[in-house]
């Protein structure tokens, strides 16, 4: 425990910063470039943790417990999400056969 | 100082292979690894609970989730079209544009003091247990509802209409 808390005092708060929109980017990135619904969800994923990791690291920055209670609120919205998701996706492969986003350019508002 | 900046290398590492492996099963063992590193992370803040937490429910239920509806699709070969490469060289430029606006003002902030726990109970399961049940008791009970809602649409998203099929 001790050497754990010597590795933390050494990492200043701008690396966690950095860490964390490094990966939010790769999310858009991953969003914007897959055509796979479900590689489009992990992105989506992917750019919730980094904002998870990011209000941990200004929690325990500022001492103030309510940033992990945030991420624990942000853990259950993204399990509520990826059931929502992952049916309307089953939903859209049972009708066009296909998991392609481009098949669905024929919704219309 | 070495093992966070290791740690933080690798899931840099693996978040970009998860965008760029062909085969989505290949994509989503790559964001457990991803998830896997995030939870080294909250360990080394020490913050106990939501180590425990990512472990279980992340990596557990939703990364399982994804990959059984995966593999129950039979969608595991890369029949994927690639996009063209104009799209992918605009998203790219996207993406680095939010990274380098976010560099650029970090850089301009002074340096910034060293993250240090100045409380050891902070991420503590009896600490935050009190925080969620004392302030923040509403938004847990309406998350409660959030996550019925959600298992009911799941299910009913999912299950064949009869009246469609017959």
């Amino acid at each position: 425990m001790e050497h754990l808390m010597s590795t933390i005092h050494t990492v200043p708060l701008n690396a966690y910063i950095l860490l964390s929109s490094v990966i939010f980017s790769i999310g858009v990135i991953g969003v914007l470039v897959r055509r796979n619904a479900i590689v489009i969800f992990m992105s989506v994923e992917l750019m919730l943790n980094a904002v998870n990791l990011l209000l941990t690291a200004f929690s325990v920055y500022l001492g103030d417990a309510s940033g992990q209670v945030f991420v624990f609120f942000i853990m259950a919205l993204a399990a509520a999400e990826v059931a929502i998701g992952l049916a309307i996706i089953v939903m859209i492969y049972r009708n066009t056969n296909s998991i392609d986003i481009n098949v669905l350019n024929r919704l219309k508002w | 100082m070495n093992t966070f900046y290791f740690i933080a290398f690798l899931s840099v590492f693996f978040s970009i292979l998860v965008i760029s492996a062909k085969n989505p099963v290949h994509s989503i063992l790559y964001l457990i690894l991803t998830f896997f590193t995030f939870t080294i992370h909250y360990i080394l803040l020490n913050a106990q609970f939501l180590a425990i937490v990512n472990f279980i429910v992340y990596m557990g239920a939703i990364l399982v989730l994804f990959l059984y509806t995966l593999m129950l699709m039979n969608l595991n070969k890369d029949s994927e079209q690639p996009k063209s490469s104009l799209i992918k060289i605009a998203a790219v430029i996207g993406g680095g544009c939010f990274l380098i606006t976010i560099v650029a003002a970090v850089k301009a902030l002074a340096p910034s003091d060293a993250v240090i726990l100045k409380d050891t109970n902070l991420g503590l399961v009896k600490n935050l247990g009190k925080t969620l049940f004392n302030e923040y008791l509403l938004p847990f009970e309406v998350s409660s509802v959030l996550l019925l809602s959600a298992m009911v649409g799941a299910v009913l998203l999912a299950t064949k209409d009869p009246k469609a099929t017959a």
